[in-house]
């Protein structure tokens, strides 16, 4: 399907979590430009006006069931902001569990069921390693999807401890959550967690997690995956080291992370801005106050706004290519994610990596697995910081008549923020940015491409350009939901 | 045997059906779908093919070349703006995805809605719906909707609502397996055509704050142990589904949560016309009453119940954590 402007049109795309559509064109043997389309538009942003403001919490969760609690994690921040509650400590420790829950079930779904599928597609037969990742990792029917889908939905049981289900829970509040713990089902949590960990150090990883988080450089972690060839890490490294999966997606955006899992004083993973001084990556400082969602090539009516006074207004007969927005910090193009997140968490490893060969697909699909090492650890000691005799959620009867609230959390895919107004007692206005809006953004005013489209730009492709499986392997890199994007 | 083929769409939803249906445990979701000889020719979240390769099957599907026994859609129709479809145009077609669930659906030998989206509009009509979303063959609780009344299958099955938002895995698994064995007739759906199996059940079954409820011992905040019916918006006593018998995530439910059942099985949940987490009360009574109660008969027994409340259960009603076990630390009231 190509057009008269000689754009192939790439869609539909799947494993995407929603819809996508890709516009590329190419010269020379490599893509030239590409668009990105987020072609679903449902409008919650005008849903939620008018809303009584606790009722933010039953329908945020429902823009994504994939990203339920980080966006009720989100909203209850706004609102928390709003009615000035601060969440007690159980309260943050029990959020923290849940939406580490989520996110680490998100990167499970991603690497197994979302992107390493595409290694075992018939582009790539004829070579030496195709049949023993076939049989690993072939959609629906390989042979890791029965270890998989057992293992994580045994690990969601933390939900169904935390917050009565998912996705969409209420339990996640403004004052913290809404089901306290006993020592009972703190031990509950804690055998669940003990048996991911044992899922991941067999499955995933072939070795401790602690090793793999302490993992410093490229050359430790060559070694480290040569040692532990059993893995489902190391498999995916030596694929990517034969496919050079460091040269495709290649882009040297700033990153952003709004710091994940609040402890009482800062984050788990920091917050902040790191960006490019030359071929140096540099902390930047986060000025929240200079975002915007620029409009240009959305089929939607307005000026570029911060989103705490931002509208959303479709109109199918603007010029556009996207009912996505496109958001910048700074006037920059901006990319967010577990790479970004680890980045400004300054850890050695991805500092490395993307040091010598900027952001790109191995390095985005690192950096979730290294968070699988990071993070399990830490929500075996949260359990242990919980105090059953003590309040899960603070008063939060409250509701003045006008105010305002910020949600910001990472989600698994990056950096949610919710803005929040309150005005006679219900929802002013509501504006969402979600992690995918920053990674597939279209175009700006001033003509900047957003991450994906130029990190497509420069694949080498041949062939079928829908059977070109590097721009897939790119598109996946930033486990896109395209549910979240426009939401 | 052959096998019964599904092809799995979205449309105007979250994706949270397919992702709470990876949730289904022992066995897992793909082995159950074996196991009921399913077939799954297409899902948005586990299939290898994508662009014009799906749209080929998509187009043999519609051109009668392959035979489609079971079309699941997860989410609503979208027809705005103005009937055009363009809030969602199936990517890589130039054409409005609810004109793809229109054609799948007359090739289809059964449709199922998966979700509150796809049965009755669900979220995505919230708020003014500008985005036009209707379900299959119901608009909120007015029947119709994109296939229109009529729309039948093979066994004169009308399209089958799998309501909830999500829906419970099981409710899933169990509906497809019972459809693919032809063991599914229509008495065997209630009067929105969700299947009995699970909407014959109210959430009050089973609720684990029964005791609260029968003492009109309520809660008062977030977190309080009581009855969330009085004051926090609770729906339990008129929703229908079994989420209080059959657990979610191993253990769990909205009331075991700590949280109100907002009735996501039933049409039009989503516009409540009042705060989803406070009841709504005419002189201090909760203007919904539990399925099949008589007002006076509620007032009397309510007002008989608060005055017997025992000390514990209005105690415990309004803490997070039980202070007084049964039948101990409390004096009985005289």
């Amino acid at each position: 399907m190509s057009d008269g402007n000689g754009r192939t049109l790439l869609g539909p795309l799947n494993r995407v979590e929603g819809d996508l559509e890709i516009q590329v064109a190419v010269a020379a043997g490599r893509v030239s430009e590409a668009w990105v389309n987020s072609p679903l538009f449902r409008g919650f942003e005008l849903i939620l006006q008018g809303k009584a403001p606790m009722d933010a919490l039953v329908y945020t969760p429902r823009i994504c069931g994939i990203c339920s609690v980080a966006q009720s994690v989100a909203a209850a921040g706004a609102l928390a902001e709003y009615l000035q509650v601060t969440p007690t400590d159980n309260g943050r420790i029990a959020t923290n569990l849940t939406l580490a829950c989520e996110n680490l079930a998100d990167h499970l779904t991603h690497f197994y069921l979302f992107f390493m599928p595409d290694f075992a597609r018939p582009g790539y037969q004829s070579e030496p390693w195709f049949e023993a990742i076939r049989e690993r990792f072939r959609a629906q029917t390989g042979a890791a999807v029965n270890q998989v889908l057992p293992a994580r939905a045994a690990f969601m049981r933390l939900t169904g401890i935390l917050a009565g289900k998912w996705p969409h829970s209420l339990s996640l509040q403004p004052g913290g959550t809404s089901r306290a713990l006993s020592t009972s089902d703190i031990v509950r949590l804690r055998m669940q967690i003990g048996s991911f960990r044992q899922f991941l150090e067999q499955v995933l990883f072939d070795g401790p997690l602690e090793q793999v988080a302490a993992l410093a450089s490229r050359e430790q972690l060559q070694a480290w995956a040569a040692a532990h060839p059993h893995g489902d890490f190391a498999r995916f490294l030596s694929v990517a080291e034969a496919l050079k999966l460091e040269t495709l997606g290649r882009t040297r955006h700033q990153f952003l992370s709004y710091g994940a899992y609040g402890q009482s004083r800062g984050h788990w993973f920091c917050r902040g801005v790191v960006g490019w001084q030359g071929n140096q990556l540099q902390p930047r400082t986060l000025d929240l106050d200079a975002i915007t969602e620029d409009m240009s090539s959305a089929w939607l009516r307005g000026e570029s706004a911060h989103p705490s006074v931002g509208h959303t207004q479709p109109d199918i007969e603007m010029p556009g290519y996207s009912w996505c927005k496109a958001p910048r910090l700074a006037q920059q193009v901006t990319e967010v994610g577990a790479l970004a997140r680890q980045v400004v968490a300054g850890h050695p490893l991805l500092l490395d990596l993307v040091r010598e060969q900027g952001a790109n697909v191995m390095n985005r699909v690192v950096a979730r697995l290294l968070e699988f090492a990071l993070v399990v650890p830490a929500m075996e000691d949260w359990c242990q910081q919980l105090i059953p005799t003590a309040a899960f959620c603070a008063p939060q009867s409250q509701r003045p008549a006008q105010g305002r609230g910020v949600g910001l959390v990472e989600a698994a895919r990056g950096s949610l923020g919710h803005w929040l107004s309150v005005k006679d007692g219900r929802i002013h206005n509501y504006q969402i940015i979600a992690p995918t809006t920053w990674n597939f953004s279209p175009r700006d005013r001033a003509g900047q491409a957003g991450p994906l489209e130029s990190a497509l730009a420069r694949t080498p492709v041949s062939g079928e350009l829908h059977e070109c499986l590097p721009i897939q392997h790119i598109i996946r890199s930033y486990d896109p939901c395209m549910v979240c994007t426009v939401h | 045997m052959t096998r019964k083929t599904l092809p799995w769409l979205q449309s105007g939803g979250c994706g949270g059906c397919s992702l709470s249906l990876l949730n289904a445990e022992t066995p897992h979701l793909l082995a159950r779908l074996q196991q009921a000889n399913i077939e799954l020719l297409w899902h948005p979240s586990v299939s290898e093919v994508n662009g014009p390769e799906l749209i080929r099957l998509l187009n043999a599907i519609v051109d009668g070349d392959t035979a489609l026994d079971i079309l699941c859609l997860e989410a609503s129709a979208m027809l705005g703006p103005n009937g055009s479809g363009r809030f969602h145009m199936l990517s890589g077609t130039d054409e409005p995805m609810f004109q793809w669930i229109q054609k799948l659906a007359s090739r289809a030998k059964q449709v199922v809605a998966v979700g509150s989206c796809a049965a009755f509009g669900g979220i995505t009509a919230a708020g003014s719906n500008l985005v036009e979303a209707i379900g299959l063959q119901y608009d909120r609780s007015q029947r119709g909707g994109l296939l229109g009344e009529q729309w039948q299958g093979a066994d004169r099955l009308p399209v089958v609502n799998i309501a909830g938002c999500p829906t419970h895995p099981d409710w899933v698994t169990e509906t497809l397996t019972l459809l693919a064995a032809d063991a599914l007739a229509s008495d065997d759906l209630d009067e929105y055509q969700r299947p009995r199996f699970y909407t014959d059940h109210l959430v009050h079954h089973g609720c684990p704050r029964n005791e609260y409820y029968e003492y009109k011992a309520s809660a008062e905040t977030a977190g309080d142990l009581g009855c969330m019916m009085e004051h926090m918006g609770c729906l339990g006593t008129q929703a229908r589904a079994d989420c209080n018998i059959r657990p979610w995530n191993g253990e769990g439910s909205c009331l075991k949560g700590g949280y109100a059942c907002v009735n996501c099985t039933a049409p039009g949940f989503e516009e409540p016309r009042h705060s989803f987490v406070e009841t709504p009360k005419l002189a201090g009574i909760p203007v919904g009453l539990p399925t099949d109660m008589p007002k006076a008969w509620f007032v009397a027994l309510a007002s008989l119940a608060k005055a017997a409340t025992p000390e514990r259960l209005r105690r415990n009603a309004v803490a997070e954590r039980l202070i007084y076990p049964p039948g101990r630390g409390v004096k009985k009231r005289e």
